[in-house]
């Protein structure tokens, strides 16, 4: 299982020493402080985009907290990703009141127009592709959120045009 | 005191106590699954809840403590059915192929469906699917994980290895490294402590049996078996004895029973260890007084759970490390040249097994280092707790073997060996022989035990002032040695970093990776008697007085071996049979060598301490006892000698050729620049 992951980190890092500076001043300021690894990897995810293992391990040694506990943070939390995420992301609400008003079909419509797997990103790099557990639009479904951008009774054909935007 | 109700009873527990230590106390059993009293009461399990009167919920007896005037109650309904719902729940995500698992019959989940009179679940929760992480040492099967966190706690709180964490979540829980990686990928030590504290079957040690059934049922093999010195203080408890009863001689018997054409001691193996090791003390300690080059403190490598995590955490740190290859690596390399010459057969026909009480010697036996004429020093390790399963699996009555003895000539061992098997052991066993041959004295100790550094703390530590030194030991006279023990690695890693940091006052040091040292190593029977480590450290220090011979250089069949075979303490014959050198590794493997593909990067990564050239201190000693067979020792010198400057000319030629590749190159690269 190990062997397909580091694949995937290297083919992204192109097997150079990795550095990851930008986020030491961030480590100074939290280190040594209750709960601050949260707070750190949200900061790096949001300086790199993702959480990839030598990243991970960088935090670890800088906060001398063990990277398997790290790891465990980060594969707790659904926010984090250990993969590198597209430039924006896509959340078709699945709550009640969404996945009634037709949530499925635009999951299914988005999964053909990009191309792309549910939880997956699209190759080019631009939309990574999930599921909410209901978004707080119940008004306004079936519902979906493009980075912070509520789009409301979306339909299948209206997909392309609200795709275009980006 | 406190005094509460338990269950109707006024009962009284100390200060401090927890309900379940207070209920324990006063003889009412409260079941419990991840609680270990002395490590790991984190409440996870919940199966310990009480009702305590007051409380809004069911509490957990193993975290809340025992209050003056609680009115605590363990048997009730509602704490019956809870428990019941509980264990249902645990079992909805279990692997239930209970009869196909190694802890069949000696799990604890099990036995708690036995206390809780529960045979079902009516739930079926989502499962894993069955992921098996096998390394050389440990496998994991995530099936049968039921995510209680006692390795997780052994191995952050206690060792201090990091490797064990909670990884994902819900369902798709795991207990293991970070990012999925492997056991085998990461910086592991293997000690094992995991497989011990596991309650049901998802750490366990990798099992070698198959291979040794195959090698003991092949006619064209002759298998050798070896034991370690903590075995024998354990092994009986796998058949009903008491914790710590010393079953030496129905080992020996066991062991001819199963097939094993030769029963040798690792023991021997830990006496010629002392003499070697005790060489390079002296030579490295007359190096630094005499305003030679020397690295100290000297660290003690009979460990392999501790020469990883070394290699891993303190890689600019080997040189400290003795070049000596653990005790039972030695003995495979004598059994496969001196033994195989002795019965003149052909070292491939030999097949050793070793009985350890450790899972890290798993790994050991792979290194590459630990070959000699392309052969593995050791076939197979089996731990004790494997040899136990096959003695079982045998038929064999164990309690009514009669009382064996071990082969000659790699059988016969002093009382120093017994006690390599428990923490302060290892030392000891050295400062017997080197006080004696310097001074000419024995150890001014009771018993010749090194009082301060017996027991079971972590960190441990002596000085012993050298006076009136024989002549040829005058470098040492006035000298304080002051020597440090420690077992466990979280223990190890903090003397580790005064030595990093150069502040470390010792000269040698001791270091055993599992706490308490082999007699509680990772691959010993799991027991529930709370005092075993003091009780097999009995056995052992027990075993050791019970012998006439107890000190190392006193073993007449290692000083033959000297005198037929070897040649000099630390000479070059000992130098390739029975020492070796470290690998750097890095917390991520970053430096590993065994990962490059070039060979001449892991020559370069790779630190060898050369032999001392001058004749040792012992080797003057050893000489003084008149050794015959001097002229066979001188020719297999002169081989040696011949062999190594054929081996000189050859890598001269190989640089020469370099330097002129580097030349052409150079030319070109000029031509080029040029145009």
């Amino acid at each position: 299982m190990g062997e397909l992951l580091k694949e995937k980190i290297c083919e992204h890092c192109n097997g150079s020493e990795t550095e990851f500076g930008e986020i030491d001043a961030i480590i100074d300021y939290y280190k040594g402080k209750d709960g601050c690894l949260i707070q750190v990897l949200h900061a790096a995810q949001g300086v790199y985009g993702y959480l990839p293992l030598p990243l991970q391990r960088h935090i670890a040694d800088s906060l001398d907290i063990p990277v398997s506990e790290v790891a465990g943070v980060v594969s707790f939390y659904s926010f984090f990703s250990p993969t590198p995420r597209g430039k924006h992301t896509i959340r078709v609400c699945m709550g009640t009141a969404c996945y009634v008003r037709g949530g499925k079909k635009i999951v299914e419509s988005l999964e053909k127009t990009l191309n792309v797997e549910l939880g997956g990103t699209t190759e080019d790099g631009k939309f990574t592709f999930e599921i909410a557990r209901c978004i707080g639009a119940c008004g306004l479904a079936p519902a979906i959120m493009i980075d912070d951008e509520v789009y409301k009774q979306v339909t299948p054909s209206k997909i392309n045009a609200i795709l275009a935007e980006y | 005191m406190i005094n509460l109700t338990i269950n109707g009873k006024a009962v009284q527990a100390p200060d401090g106590s927890t309900i379940i230590q207070a209920a324990s106390l006063n003889n009412i059993l409260i079941p419990n699954l991840c609680y270990l009293e002395k490590s790991h009461a984190i409440g996870s399990c919940r199966i310990c809840v009480v009702e305590v009167e007051g409380a809004k919920t069911l509490q957990a007896s193993c975290i809340t403590k025992a209050k003056e005037g609680m009115v605590v109650k363990t048997n009730t309904d509602k704490v019956r059915n809870a428990r019941k719902v509980l264990y249902e729940l645990m079992l909805s995500d279990h692997n239930q192929d209970c009869l196909a698992c190694s802890r069949n019959q000696d799990c604890e989940l099990q036995e708690l469906g036995k206390t809780l009179g529960i045979d079902s679940s009516r739930f079926e929760g989502e499962r894993l699917p069955a992921l098996l992480d096998s390394s050389v040492s440990i496998t994991r099967d995530l099936s049968k994980c039921i995510l209680c966190r006692r390795c997780v706690t052994i191995c952050n709180e206690i060792q201090g290895t990091n490797i064990l964490n909670a990884q994902n979540r819900g369902f798709s829980t795991v207990i293991g490294p970070s990012m999925d990686l492997e056991l085998g990928e990461v910086n592991c030590a293997f000690c094992g402590q995991c497989t011990i504290v596991c309650p049901v079957g998802a750490l366990t040690e990798t099992s070698s049996t198959e291979k040794v059934w195959k090698a003991l049922n092949d006619p064209d093999l002759r298998v050798v078996v070896q034991i370690a010195p903590a075995v024998r203080v354990a092994v009986g408890e796998e058949f009903g004895y008491p914790a710590g009863s010393r079953v030496t001689g129905k080992l020996a018997s066991a062991l001819a029973d199963l097939g094993f054409d030769d029963v040798f001691d690792t023991n021997w193996a830990a006496d010629l260890t002392i003499i070697e090791e005790g060489t390079e003390f002296l030579g490295r300690v007359k190096a630094a007084l005499t305003g030679g080059q020397s690295l100290l403190p000297i660290i003690t490598s009979c460990s392999p759970g501790w020469i990883k995590f070394i290699e891993h955490n303190f890689p600019e740190q080997l040189g400290h490390l003795s070049t000596c290859k653990s005790p039972h690596t030695m003995m495979g390399a004598v059994v496969k040249s001196y033994y195989a010459e002795k019965i003149d057969i052909d070292p491939k026909k030999l097949f050793v097994v070793s009985v350890m009480p450790c899972t890290a010697k798993k790994f050991e036996i792979e290194r590459p280092e630990m070959m000699n004429d392309g052969l593995a020093n050791v076939d197979a390790v089996i731990t004790t707790r494997e040899l136990a399963q096959m003695i079982k699996t045998a038929g064999i009555d164990f309690a009514k073997l009669p009382e064996g003895e071990f082969d000659k000539p790699l059988g016969l061992s002093t009382g120093a060996a017994d006690i390599f098997g428990v923490t302060g052991g290892v030392m000891e066993a050295a400062l017997r022989t080197v006080f004696e041959l310097v001074t000419g004295r024995e150890l001014p100790f009771d018993k010749l035990h090194v009082e301060p550094i017996v027991g079971l703390d972590g960190i441990k530590e002596a000085t012993i002032k050298i006076e009136n030194t024989l002549p040829e030991y005058d470098f040492l006279e006035g000298v304080e040695v002051k020597v440090a023990v420690t077992s466990g690695l979280k223990n190890a890693r903090v003397l580790m970093q005064d030595v990093k940091d150069g502040t470390s006052p010792y000269h040698f040091i001791e270091v055993m990776g599992c706490p308490g040292g082999c007699i509680t190593g990772g691959g010993q029977p799991r027991s529930d008697d709370p005092e075993v480590r003091s009780k097999r450290l009995r056995g052992l220090y027990d075993e050791d007085e019970s012998k006439t011979l107890r000190k190392s250089h006193e073993n007449p069949s290692i000083l033959a071996f000297y005198e037929d075979y070897l040649g000099e303490p630390n000479g070059h014959l000992a130098h390739e049979l029975l020492h070796t050198h470290y690998t750097k590794r890095g917390v991520y493997n970053e430096l590993d060598s065994a990962l490059a593909e070039s060979e001449d990067v892991k020559k370069e990564e790779t630190v060898t301490v050369k032999p001392e050239v001058e004749v040792s201190p012992m080797a003057v000693q050893l000489h003084k006892r008149d050794i015959s067979g001097a002229k066979a020792q001188q020719e297999v010198n002169a081989v040696h000698n011949l062999a190594l400057e054929s081996e000189n000319a050859r890598l001269k030629s190989e640089v020469e050729d370099l330097e002129k590749t580097i030349e052409t190159l150079k030319k070109v690269i000029v031509d080029s620049s040029n145009k």
